[in-house]
């Protein structure tokens, strides 16, 4: 019976839909795998978020509780999540793709002399064990790959895998660690403004490049996001120029998005931008010029100056709402 | 103060990426090769660095011969000098790399290690995390900002929608994130200069790999959609698409 072992990854004392995501995961696995799925919450306070994973098919709540843990520190986390793995002896475990889990989880395999495979966005069961889907070249390229360690470890992609309730009782284990002091310590957290969505973690998300024609026409694309309840991007070309954060670069050098909605504006769509949002549900792009790459991806385009059409799209999305 | 940088050579992000025959390798003919740009900024870094407080600044890149032409390009930037670590190719499991850079900086009483953030061709970002892990030391991923003062350094790490502003001992490993500087272009006497400055190999045992690659494959096509139409009379149709057909406003 295989026992799969989930990461969660708890910031500002709450556990985010991205764990969700990973349980249900993990789930759908144990299901193929006749397993078990449990869960580490590691923070200085953690026992009140005990109840939530049981909600999306998690059998086992270690909590593992300590005062240094409040804020993370990759090498102390990596050592408690280590010791949870070998606790449960652990055949597979699962962390979000995010970057507490990308940092987190290679370190955890190095102390159990496993392997990762990062950032994957797919998992199925043949007779010789777990094919991971992981996207390569910024998705220009999907890679199949096998892991031989045990236990297999991964860190799932946010939004590639579907939330799914399956109330379970868990059952919650306080495991007590020796918390080895952290090498390297967090003094302080910033959020960018007001606590916006991250590109990545965005259901909607609208990207502006050149067409926007100045920083100064943002506050367009911003208006547009919040009310679809989305996050702006930016593409490289405006990021070189100045006129926006590389945090909010889509693409190859940027990141890479995966939203419900993708509203490219005066984005020409070179293939580095193309490989960070292929994967969006649905893309609409709107710019001048007709034979833009952007075009050739885009479920709905609109030939146009961005600066005459933004006005009129959030106008219309306005009416829409208030009618609604 | 002494910095390794560890490097990858990968095709050029302008690259049409095909699959080989084989179905695991992507076709070599005809790539660009580059330092993979994520490491670029952390070779700037660590010039900055020596410029400010003095010291070497040694590239470290695993691989076979051919990767000495980017190793060359390291060092026309102005790093001092090179080690290769001899390798067929790189290997798929991030864990063989770092074991193998972990045993080599091991020997090199660095101050400081720094990686970029990813490599842009298998976008793994594990490796900094493993060396880091191994040689039990202070780390960082992800940084956009270095400030390193007696032996205290301070980090500004980019997070979802926001930062961590991390502070750590040398020696210690930081991976680079773009943002962090500005690479400075080859200039003719960096180039000239780096023909002469040496490029050490080592042999070394490889650890077994434990992930595999078993496929490659193409993304499922896009399927091309349509032009609603021209201008801001289009909108109202395209917010009807939205809204009745795609159903996702």
């Amino acid at each position: 019976m295989a026992t799969i072992l989930v990461v969660s990854e708890i910031r500002n004392g709450q556990l985010k839909k991205v764990n969700f995501e990973a349980y249900s995961a993990a789930r759908q696995l144990a299901d193929q795998l006749n397993g078990d799925v449990a869960t580490v919450l590691i923070g200085s306070s953690v026992s009140g978020l005990s109840d939530i994973p049981g909600k999306y098919g998690v059998n086992k709540v270690l909590q593992v509780e300590d005062a240094s843990l409040e804020k993370f520190s990759p090498d102390a986390y990596a050592a408690v999540a280590a010791e949870a793995a070998r606790h449960l002896n652990a055949d597979f475990v699962f962390m979000p793709a995010t970057a507490m889990g990308k940092d987190l989880l290679p370190r955890v395999a190095t102390l159990l002399n496993a392997s990762t495979a990062q950032d994957v966005i797919h998992m199925r069961v043949e007779d010789s064990g777990v094919v991971y889907t992981r996207p390569m070249f910024a998705g220009k390229i999907l890679a199949d790959v096998k892991l031989t360690s045990t236990p297999q470890t991964a860190t799932l992609r946010p939004k590639a895998f579907a939330i799914q309730e399956n109330p379970v009782t868990a059952a919650t284990e306080a495991l007590s660690v020796n918390v080895p002091q952290a090498k390297a310590v967090v003094e302080e957290v910033t959020t960018s403004g007001g606590g916006k969505l991250d590109v990545t973690e965005a259901d909607v998300v609208v990207s502006g490049g050149r067409g926007m024609k100045g920083p100064e026409n943002w506050h367009l694309l911003e208006e547009l996001a919040e009310l679809l309840g989305g996050a702006t991007g930016a593409s490289r070309a405006v990021v070189d120029a100045g006129w926006r954060p590389h945090g909010e670069q889509v693409g190859q050098t940027g990141k890479t998005v995966s939203p419900t909605l993708y509203i490219a504006v005066g984005i020409s769509g070179a293939i580095q931008h193309l490989a960070g949002m292929l994967s969006s549900k649905y893309i609409v792009a709107i710019n001048k010029d007709p034979d833009a790459p952007i075009f050739k991806v885009a479920d709905y385009g609109i030939v146009g100056d961005a600066m005459e059409v933004l006005p009129r799209l959030i106008e219309e999305i306005k009416k829409l709402k208030a009618e609604s | 103060m002494n910095i390794a940088v560890c490097m990858k050579q990968t095709p050029d992000t302008e690259a049409q990426i095909k699959i080989a025959d084989d179905g695991t390798h992507i076709q070599t003919d005809g790539i660009k090769w580059i330092i993979n740009p994520y490491d670029e900024f952390a070779i700037e870094e660590a010039l900055r660095i020596t410029e400010k407080h003095g010291g070497e600044v040694t590239l470290i890149s695993l691989g076979p011969a051919s990767v000495e032409k980017t190793i060359r390009e390291g060092l026309a930037m102005g790093a001092h000098k090179a080690i290769r670590i001899d390798a067929p190719e790189s290997p798929a499991d991030p864990q063989v790399v770092g074991a193998a850079l972990a045993e080599v900086l091991k020997e090199g009483n660095y101050d400081l290690i720094l990686f970029g953030k990813q490599a842009i061709d298998d976008d793994q970002s594990q490796v900094p995390s493993i060396v880091a892990t191994l040689l039990d030391l202070p780390a960082v991923a992800v940084v956009v900002k270095l400030d390193i003062e007696d032996g205290k350094a301070t980090a500004l790490r980019e997070i979802e929608g926001g930062h961590e502003k991390v502070t750590f001992s040398q020696p210690a490993v930081v991976s680079a994130q773009r943002g962090l500087n500005e690479p400075r272009y080859r200039s003719l006497k960096g180039i000239m200069a780096a023909k002469k400055k040496p490029i050490e190999v080592k042999q070394i045992n490889l650890k077994e790999n434990q992930l595999s690659v078993e496929k490659l494959s193409y993304p499922p096509e896009k399927k091309p959609g349509r032009i609603v139409g021209e201008g801001p009379d289009a909108v109202p149709e395209l917010v009807r698409l939205l809204h009745e057909e795609a159903k996702v406003i």
